[in-house]
């Protein structure tokens, strides 16, 4: 996964009945914690996996957050909810 | 008590259809004076904010044909700007490039398009329509606009030998996702009951294609298989459980936990014309009647399985039709007395007649 995107359709929002950040695709949601959010917010297809992990580390003091990004996203990719935009 | 929070509004827009399809969901009596008394645009939008504030994420518009509501467009803008995930379900015939264009600038987010079979003609004989060319036309505009495209194909006797064939399109059109919704016997199913059920070996032989499938091309497809209740012997719970997860309104107004749940005598349906959907969602009638464990009967009361809340007691509606008791056990159901009328189902006898559907201006009885 070079380049990771949201696959077509599938939008980030914060409910606010819920009071919880969700994936909404269709016919569906997926539950998200914040950190997740954080992930899949800056998943444009134009970020390398590499730097979501730092600029995730300049917001959040240096916390290494590799494995939750590269987790996140690989679970995503096998669900079909998150593509590779350099494929 | 904390009422659970649905998800889900089904917003039957308008009972109207070019198609005719034979197991539509859709209730016998369409023609009825009632249903032609649609929702103004402000009803639905306003239904569209309360039920965001419910807790309503997903929105399906649905028919009938959704696209002959000439405001859909303003129904999509309100929709989004409720915060809501909307869904066109359509049959395809009516999404001409300018419609579709306006919808995708207007807020749509996700259209699934309904084919009969993957076959031209065969598609043709069961939806009563020339359609199938141009549904084809309509997943190509889909995809040309960058929206994310389900197919669904009702799954019965009549076409289930073409899954290879209909895996194969879903792919080549580039959906995303593939609803193989197999027949549930309600609306006009009912009639049409001998000439859907399919045989085990029909569902097995499609069961093995679907695996094959995915194992073959992953997770770009994701295809949605669900065995048909008539054979299983467990229910399912039925919309996720009565007034749990989901809302119906009909194109009148009326809201129904269900499609088929104004074949229930002696419920009453609430219309968003005289109430707020807090109040209907929360205290009406209908959803209160069979919502949680309370109203259970036995074997449900002391299911063995200890599953009044995984299966809820199944379907209300098919409890009905088939025990004549709309709370009793869904006879799917291997605890239940009348197990034995879903086996003679599956197994009675089976021919290929349709019985179309259609709008009449008179309500049989």
């Amino acid at each position: 996964m070079s380049r990771p995107r949201l696959v077509t359709g599938a939008r980030l929002q914060y409910d606010d009945v819920r009071e919880e950040h969700l994936l909404l695709v269709p016919e569906g949601a997926v539950r998200l914690n914040p950190t997740a959010a954080a992930v899949l917010e800056l998943c444009d297809g134009e970020r390398s996996v590499e730097e979501i992990v730092s600029t995730l580390a300049a917001r959040y003091e240096g916390a290494d957050l590799r494995d939750d990004v590269e987790g996140l996203v690989d679970g995503l990719t096998q669900r079909g909810l998150v593509v590779d935009a350099a494929a | 008590m904390q009422q659970p929070r649905p998800a889900t509004l089904i917003a039957e827009l308008s009972y109207q259809c070019p198609l005719h399809c034979p197991y539509c969901s859709n209730p016998l009596d369409i023609g009825h004076e009632k249903y032609r008394n649609e929702l103004e645009t402000e009803h639905w939008i306003r239904t569209f904010r309360e039920a965001r504030a419910l807790g309503v994420l997903q929105l399906a518009l649905t028919g009938g044909e959704p696209m002959l509501r000439r405001d859909l467009l303003e129904l999509c803008a309100g929709a989004r700007e409720a915060g809501l995930y909307s869904s066109l379900i359509t049959a395809g015939v009516n999404f001409t490039p300018e419609r579709a264009e306006a919808l995708k600038s207007g807020g749509l987010d996700h259209v699934q398009i309904s084919i009969q079979s993957p076959d031209a003609a065969d598609n043709d004989r069961i939806a009563g329509n020339r359609s199938f060319a141009k549904k084809i036309a309509a997943a190509r505009l889909v995809k040309e606009l960058d929206f994310p495209l389900t197919i669904n194909c009702v799954l019965h006797r009549q076409n289930l030998d073409r899954i290879e064939e209909i895996l194969d399109l879903a792919l080549e059109l580039g959906a995303q996702r593939l609803e193989l919704a197999n027949t549930q016997y309600y609306g006009w199913a009912v009639p049409n009951q001998e000439a859907l059920m399919p045989t085990r070996e029909q569902l097995q032989r499609a069961e093995e294609a679907v695996g094959r499938f995915r194992d073959r091309v992953g997770p770009k497809v994701d295809v949605l298989w669900v065995l048909p209740d008539f054979y299983e012997d467990l229910p399912k719970p039925c919309m996720g459980g009565w007034g749990r997860t989901a809302i119906v309104v009909a194109p009148n107004g009326d809201v129904l936990p269900c499609h088929a749940a104004s074949t229930i005598p002696g419920l009453e349906f609430a219309n968003v014309r005289e109430h707020p959907l807090e109040w209907i969602w929360n205290e009406s009638d209908a959803f209160t009647r069979f919502r949680g464990t309370g109203w259970m009967q036995e074997p449900c009361r002391t299911c063995p399985l200890g599953r009044q809340e995984v299966d809820f007691g199944g379907c209300r509606c098919q409890a009905l039709r088939l025990t004549g008791d709309a709370a009793a056990t869904d006879p799917v159901c291997r605890y239940s007395a009348h197990h034995d009328r879903v086996v003679a189902a599956r197994d009675s006898a089976q021919t290929d007649e349709l019985v179309y559907r259609a709008i009449k201006r008179r309500v049989r009885t």
